[in-house]
């Protein structure tokens, strides 16, 4: 007897993702599908693409979606949220697009504590417009738009969206994590789970930052990428919970 | 049904509950911020969300996402606060969604003042956000006006799913008057949109909502669908009064307040034997031309009154072409002229020709 072990989630629609090698987008879209698949919520799940890379992902999951002007995703997701509370809404969300331009709109989000998810891909540059200076963008790196490095007296400092939500008082779950090993695959799904949980049992606003490489817009290949972003994300970005209201799943 | 002495910012907030709205976003800008206040304090009543937003930014995507689950949802504003709208209601009108949007109009541009005017017109008829798309766009001229064109902008969003704007302004938003509220809308009556919005993908196909295609030729497909939509709502939804026009040798042309104030100048006129009317346009846009051109065949002189540099000016030249001149007056600022001051200056402009 064949037995199945490894499927498509059904909360994936089946379309090939548009990403580039190496980039973390697609490991992140499966964990959503696969934490609402064993939620069991995809038929009452709204997701809010951004502008970014990621515009596209309200074609690659299997659910009602749209796409928000940029930035601006956790409005229309309270918009939403606000009309149907027994719907479950998240926003997939880039750096340029919440830590920059929609810098407002996650702040008060969050701090309202309105009842949605957050999934924030912060990989330190724009991807979709061709690799200009993100908030996140660290200290000398070069990108595009400085390509002299980024100067904190010219450019200031790199973004960190965890620490500054971690005050909002609406807040019921916040982490950051990577994808680049096995195990950091499981605890950012633990964490988008829980990240969803916050908002199933009406605790207020969960959104889990994930660190992500973009070989393309780093110019490097994806082993590199990958190894770029232990040495040099993850000592800015500290990984860790830093709120969590959820508790233990039953 | 009887009459209650209301604020206008009020009359419209009371008119959209009875039209079934249940959810309101705002940020607060004078002179309007009644409307909000009072939508606090009335949709709880009746089960209802109202969300005091952190921008007029964030209202306008709050609308965006409300309109996408096919909930009825308003928003008010002043002048600038509609300005930081324009990017979301141009989504929202290539997304196709309904949503009504009051403006009610200050002085401006830039900060301006809180004084009535009228120099949103263009931003409200032709454009605004970017792209080619177009709003509904209704201007009332008495508290009970707004009262019914709120109700009408629900029904015609809906019908047509296209955001809907009521065009007022601050001395509309500030005035009482007695009205007549019509009966609360039975919401099980509301239009059924599961064919559209998204409400959880149960037993279907995903429902997507966008304002956005990469590939040039479906946009296109998209922009003649809204070109479509548009020519149907110019077919069906054209509203003007017109007040004494029959024998009028003169019309005045005007909307909103300043066509209020316009009706006191013809019976002014009328009074001193000079045959003049008033040519209103109720809805901006779709904008009555053919009704108005029509009036040419009569009317030796138009007079266009505004409160603002001369915006419905062009529609009305567009309207009346070189058949016959066009005059215009105007305050600015947020002035509102009197009626003597504009019987002065038409009585001069018909000097001018005699």
């Amino acid at each position: 007897m064949r037995k199945l072990l490894y499927k498509m989630p059904e909360s994936l629609s089946g379309k090939e993702f548009t990403y580039c090698p190496g980039c973390h987008h697609g490991i992140v879209h499966r964990l959503v599908a696969e934490v609402i698949d064993e939620l069991g919520i995809r038929e009452k799940t709204l997701v809010v693409a951004p502008i970014g890379c990621s515009v596209f992902a309200y074609q690659f999951f299997n659910m009602d979606g749209t796409i928000a002007a940029h930035g601006r995703a956790p409005a229309v997701a309270t918009g939403m949220k606000r009309a149907r509370p027994d719907l479950y809404v998240f926003t997939y969300q880039g750096d340029g697009d919440l830590a920059a331009i929609g810098t407002a709109e996650i702040m008060h989000a969050a701090n309202r504590g309105e009842k949605i998810t957050t999934i924030f891909i912060n990989n330190a540059i724009y991807g979709m417009t061709g690799g200009q200076m993100a908030p996140t963008t660290l200290l000398g790196m070069k990108t595009t738009t400085t390509p002299y490095g980024r100067d904190a007296q010219k450019d200031g400092y790199p973004m960190h969206m965890c620490e500054f939500l971690k005050e909002a008082k609406g807040v019921a779950y916040l982490a950051r994590t990577k994808v680049t090993t096995p195990q950091d695959v499981e605890k950012t799904k633990k964490a988008i789970k829980k990240a969803f949980l916050a908002q199933i049992k009406g605790i207020g606003f969960g959104m889990v930052e994930v660190l992500s490489t973009c070989p393309t817009n780093w110019g490097m290949d994806p082993i590199s990428a990958m190894k770029w972003l232990e040495e040099k994300m993850v000592p800015e970005y500290p990984l860790g919970i830093f709120v969590d209201k959820v508790g233990d799943e039953k | 049904m009887e009459k209650v002495m209301v604020k206008g910012t009020e009359a419209i907030g009371e008119a959209a509950i009875r039209a079934g709205c249940r959810h309101f976003f705002g940020y607060p800008i004078t002179p309007q911020s009644e409307l909000p206040e009072y939508m606090s304090k009335r949709l709880p009543e009746v089960g209802g969300v109202f969300l005091q937003t952190e921008s007029e930014v964030a209202t306008v995507n709050m609308l965006y996402g409300a309109a996408c689950t096919g909930t009825r949802v308003m928003t008010s504003t002043s002048s600038p606060g509609f300005s930081l709208m324009m990017e979301g209601v141009s989504y929202m009108a290539c997304a196709q969604l309904p949503a009504v949007f009051v403006n009610v109009v200050r002085g401006g541009p830039g900060l301006g003042d809180i004084q009535p005017a009228q120099g949103d017109y263009w931003q409200a008829t032709k454009g605004g956000g970017h792209g080619d798309y177009k709003l509904i766009v209704l201007a009332p001229s008495t508290v009970q006006e707004a009262v019914d064109l709120t109700v009408l902008a629900f029904d015609l969003a809906d019908k047509y799913r296209t955001p809907t704007l009521i065009l007022a302004d601050g001395l509309l938003g500030q005035m009482m008057e007695p009205v007549t509220f019509p009966e609360f809308r039975d919401l099980s009556t509301l239009p059924d949109h599961s064919s559209w919005a998204m409400t959880g993908a149960k037993d279907r196909e995903p429902h997507i909502i966008t304002s956005f295609d990469i590939d040039p030729y479906i946009l296109e497909k998209m922009n003649l669908e809204l070109v479509e939509k548009y020519k149907e709502i110019e077919k069906n939804e054209v509203r003007w009064e017109e007040f004494m026009t029959e024998d009028a040798e003169i019309v005045i042309t005007a909307f909103g307040t300043v066509a209020r104030i316009a009706k006191s100048v013809v019976e002014m006129a009328r009074k001193d034997g000079i045959k003049v009317g008033l040519f209103r346009p109720i809805t901006v846009w779709p904008y009555p031309y053919e009704p108005l051109k029509k009036l040419t065949e009569k009317v030796d002189l138009f007079f266009d009154v505004e409160m603002n540099m001369g915006q419905m000016l062009e529609d009305v030249k567009l309207a009346i072409g070189d058949k016959k001149p066009v005059a215009f007056y105007s305050r600015m600022g947020g002035v509102v002229p009197t009626p003597t001051e504009i019987y002065e200056a038409l009585k001069k402009e018909i000097g001018r020709r005699v």
